[in-house]
């Protein structure tokens, strides 16, 4: 048994670009989406109380008309995305091996997320 | 001497559906199973019951109202429960994987600890936001 830092010295590796992005993606993801978790929470401990107007404001806080909460809100929106699209994905790459199925589910779930996203925009930007 | 013991070990190659009634997994593995559920219960979940509540709550003021009556359901409470331990337990699991990628806690021993952490924090804390969910405290 190698150290850690020796697993895959002698491993074949090939295809374009080894997964290695994806990889990353999901990682930073994940952490951009833990750091928002901590953000959305210490906003609802700060509620002056438990009002609408209060509740809004954990999302739609600015700093001098800029509209930090929502963009924040976005950006975390949008890793929740991608982090979401490479999880499924492996799931379909584990257990559903015919090739038509994969991709047509793989589509299905681009389109869910797509979805999810732009309905999470249209809330939180719209009226 | 040893193959009559070999012979009786159950074997676990292309492992199926059935065979997994009887596969104990060690608490990584189960960790790792439930990190895969969560992910997937929360992606099925988002479009269909996060996003609406969290429409509901946001849009008007009558829909954030209205909220208190669907949340007072139990069978929404019960939904919300699940949805809790499916994020605490995805969140914590997520962050024992970022420190096993940096290369903290590799070792048959600290990783059987941390899955133990990461299961006693996400329950404790689905225990503590579920009590204030049924209105405990």
């Amino acid at each position: 048994m190698g150290s850690p830092e020796r697993i895959g010295a002698k491993r074949l590796v090939v295809g374009a670009h080894y997964g290695i992005g994806d990889f990353m993606i999901q990682r930073v993801s994940a952490v951009i989406l833990a750091i928002y978790t901590v953000v959305l929470f210490v906003g609802i401990l700060m509620m002056p109380g438990f009002t609408y107007q209060a509740w809004r404001g954990v999302f739609t806080f600015g700093i001098g008309g800029f509209p930090l909460g929502q963009l924040l809100a976005t950006l975390a929106f949008f890793s929740l995305g991608w982090h979401a699209y490479i999880g499924v994905r492996d799931i379909w790459m584990d257990y559903v091996k015919p090739t038509g199925i994969r991709l047509a589910l793989q589509v299905l779930t681009v389109l869910w997320l797509v979805g999810s996203v732009v309905y999470f925009v249209v809330i939180l930007w719209g009226a | 001497m040893s193959d009559r013991a070999a012979k009786r070990r159950p074997q676990f190659r292309n492992i199926n559906v059935w065979q997994l009634i009887n596969y104990r997994l060690p608490l990584a593995g189960q960790l790792s199973i439930l990190h895969r559920i969560s992910g997937a219960m929360l992606f099925l979940m988002l479009p269909t019951v996060i996003l609406p509540l969290f429409a509901m709550s946001f849009t008007s003021e009558q829909g954030f109202m209205a909220l208190g009556v669907v949340t007072g359901m139990i069978i929404t409470k019960l939904v919300l429960l699940l949805l809790l331990w499916g994020f605490l337990h995805h969140f914590c699991a997520g962050i024992r994987y970022l420190a096993l990628d940096l290369h903290h806690g590799l070792d048959k021993h600290s990783a059987k600890k941390s899955a133990g952490v990461v299961f006693g924090v996400s329950l404790g804390l689905t225990l503590v936001f579920g009590l204030k969910l049924f209105g405990v405290f």
